[in-house]
């Protein structure tokens, strides 16, 4: 500040005129480029190292999403309430109560799938509510709130059963095994919910009123609330759409995985926030975009593949390279949040 | 009229619903367990619910007292599951690669490693936060993700298992009739509340939590300060997965302190410390963590199902959080608290800091999540 105020010509013109590494530093659309290109030097990484393997077909392309479409929902979902400036470690609870509760109403209570999904859903959906709406009307950090959603959710996990239940219903497994051809491949029914998801969200972060409020309640909360913005009402929606989006998330990892299980899903919350990361979302909240959520649960998979190809490296890797990613990132993050204030 | 004035000095000590609650929870036992506060004494060791509670909790209230003093300069650490997990692996693996297992010096280099490896992630968490000036969820949340991948990585994937009789002490050990593990958390609480309390140290610490701009402008180096609770909070996790993994004489990369960052975090706040900093208690952070621990033996001698356990978990951390919320306790004790203007005025200024600054009021969703 005083540093403009001492020298009126290194003001905005100046500024603006800086060097073009600054220009693309100050980007918001940065992130989410490099995680594209990212992606798609793992991508070409790949097809040169295993070639003879089949990592060229395109169906090992399209696995990504059959194998990741419950994650990239969840991610959605944790796309809108890390928007918002908020955080929920509850996904990985939803999705596993969910898993329980489809397996549960649908092998021992003998309920109709479809009768099931609207329970389901609505059943995350209620639980996104309650804690946005304790979150916004109490005013108790999400952080704390969720984690109270985390064990609550499961813990109902472990009440309504402590074995897994497998799923034999017919219908269940005819949708999970329901695949659409795409010619050179096919997609899971999962795989193209997750998709429509993302193009709903897509949707309504970019073109209605509640996206807008969303960014905008993240960009800065206070000034929302002096223009007027129905601040408890969009916060106590994100976390709805969060619920929402984990109970979905669950539904497709109970068609994925066909069993329902206490511990499935344990730390998938993690994951979620780590893709949004990855993705380019802020942390901070009101800055990012729902396609690098995408492109931020692509690389992750895409890791998972090549470790599968690869052979010879463990499962722990996983973790290790998604750390890493997950420090660039945030550092990358750090150098643009910076370049910005000056 | 002379238990008046008192009562309500007790009742608006900071430890004092906290402890409460523990009482409460000690007591509920008695009618299930007749024998629940006695102690024996068998082999020349004391028994016990009470010195089970105390040994069990022992890892929890460590990782618990590093984690007040990180959450009272506004940050908070996740990764201290992973860097139990972590030390745990490194010991186990050094301990199990030597010939003589029981040799003294090798176990002393083993926990050696161990601890400046924990040092070290929290060198690396106070880098981020105070250099880097990254939010301390994220920050942490880096190792909480790639730690356990680590500590896969160092035992292979496996559960190492050793059979060293002078480690086997320091979490399932006895001394001078008592867990051994008790004499440890005693003396790191100790040394904890004497530096804290008797040096400049905590006033500093809650300096910084309050306005770390503002107490940087005061001459306090408040990036050291926030450095050195990072590392003090690491080193504390290494000490409890020495714990963890000598009580059972195995490291698990995978399972060692899964979700003790969030038990930690549940002590402190129990305890009556602010998640957004400038305040924090000790005393308060042990009986938190005491707390847990007694819930959960509770709910295995009073016979309600075991997978219940989260379910309480979960009711336990809204009805606490609700009570230290200043705008549930306005909705809901509205009425009472306004009829008296003395207890009005005594209960405001007692309950949080976020009611003498606006400011910080303002903003606190900021700073944590």
């Amino acid at each position: 500040m005083s540093a403009t105020t001492q020298t009126p010509k290194a003001k905005a013109p100046d500024s603006r005129t800086t060097s073009r590494g600054a220009q693309l530093l100050g980007d918001r659309r940065l992130p989410v480029l490099v995680t594209a290109t990212l992606f798609i030097a793992m991508y070409i990484g790949g097809l040169s190292r295993y070639a003879n393997y089949g990592f060229g077909e395109p169906q090992v392309f399209l696995n990504l999403f059959i194998d990741n479409g419950y994650l990239l929902v969840a991610a959605v979902g944790a796309t809108f309430v890390i928007l918002s400036g908020g955080i929920d470690l509850s996904v990985g609870s939803v999705i596993g109560f969910t898993t329980m509760l489809t397996a549960w109403l649908v092998e021992k209570q003998g309920l109709p799938i479809l009768v099931v999904i609207p329970i389901a859903l609505g059943v995350g959906a209620f639980g996104g509510f309650l804690m946005g709406y304790v979150i916004h009307n109490f005013e108790i950090q999400p952080f704390i709130v969720t984690l109270a959603g985390l064990f609550l959710f499961r813990g109902l996990c472990l009440v309504i059963s402590k074995e897994s239940i497998a799923i034999d219903d017919s219908s269940v497994s005819s949708m999970a095994q329901a695949q659409a051809s795409l010619g050179m491949g096919f997609l899971s029914v999962g795989a193209i919910v997750a998709l429509v998801v993302l193009a709903v969200a897509f949707y309504v972060l970019h073109y209605t009123r509640f996206g807008r409020r969303v960014y905008a309640i993240g960009g800065n909360e206070q000034s929302a609330m002096l223009m007027g913005l129905p601040q408890g009402g969009t916060k106590i929606a994100v976390y709805t759409v969060s619920g929402f989006c984990s109970a979905l998330a669950g539904l497709l990892f109970t068609l994925y995985i066909q069993s329902g299980d206490p511990l499935h899903a344990t730390g998938m919350e993690l994951d979620a926030i780590a893709a949004v990361v990855i993705g380019g979302t802020l942390l901070t909240g009101g800055s990012g975009y729902v396609l690098g959520t995408l492109f931020g649960v692509l690389v992750l998979g895409l890791i998972k593949s090549i470790i599968q190809f690869e052979g010879t490296l463990s499962s722990w890797w996983t973790k290790i390279a998604t750390g890493v990613l997950l420090c660039a990132f945030i550092l990358i993050q750090r150098a643009m949040t910076t370049r910005r204030k000056t | 009229m002379t238990t008046t004035p008192r009562w309500r000095a007790l009742t608006q000590h900071h430890l004092f619903w906290p402890v409460a609650v523990l009482v409460v929870l000690l007591l509920i036992n008695v009618p299930f367990t007749p024998d629940f506060f006695s102690i024996k004494m068998t082999d020349g060791h004391l028994y016990g619910s009470l010195v089970s509670i105390v040994l069990f909790g022992s890892p929890l209230i460590l990782v618990a007292v590093g984690m007040t003093l990180v959450i009272a300069t506004g940050g908070i650490d996740l990764s201290v599951g992973a860097v139990v997990a972590i030390t745990g692996a490194l010991t186990c693996s050094y301990i199990s690669d030597r010939s003589d297992q029981d040799a003294l010096s090798g176990v002393f280099l083993a926990m050696g490693i161990g601890l400046v490896a924990a040092v070290v992630c929290g060198l690396w968490n106070g880098f981020l936060v105070a250099r880097m000036g990254i939010q301390p969820i994220i920050a942490t949340l880096i190792i909480m993700v790639a730690g356990r991948g680590v500590a896969q990585l160092i035992t292979d994937g496996q559960i190492i298992t050793i059979n060293s009789e002078p480690y086997k002490l320091i979490g399932g050990g006895y001394w001078l009739t008592l867990p051994f593990s008790i004499f440890v958390v005693a003396a790191v609480v100790a040394v904890t509340v004497a530096l804290t309390r008797r040096t400049a140290l905590g006033l500093l610490v809650e300096s910084v939590g309050g306005n770390a701009e503002a107490s940087r402008l005061v001459g306090i180096r408040s990036r050291r300060i926030k450095i050195m609770v990072y590392v003090f909070c690491a080193l504390c996790a290494g000490i409890a997965g020495l714990m963890i993994s000598s009580n059972t004489s195995a490291a698990d990369g995978n399972n060692a302190g899964l979700w003790i960052e969030l038990d930690a975090i549940l002590a402190v706040v129990i305890g009556g410390t602010s998640l957004l900093g400038g305040r924090f208690s000790i005393g308060g952070t042990v009986v938190g963590a005491l707390v847990i621990q007694t819930l959960t033996t509770t709910i295995y001698t009073i016979g309600v199902p075991t997978q219940t356990n989260l379910v309480f978990k979960a009711a336990v951390v809204i009805v606490v959080c609700l009570l230290q919320s200043p705008k549930f306790r306005a909705k809901v004790f509205g009425a009472r608290f306004g009829s008296g203007p003395g207890a009005n005025g005594s209960g405001t200024s007692a309950a949080t800091p976020a009611d003498t600054t606006p400011t910080t009021a303002a903003a606190p969703k900021m700073e944590v999540s």
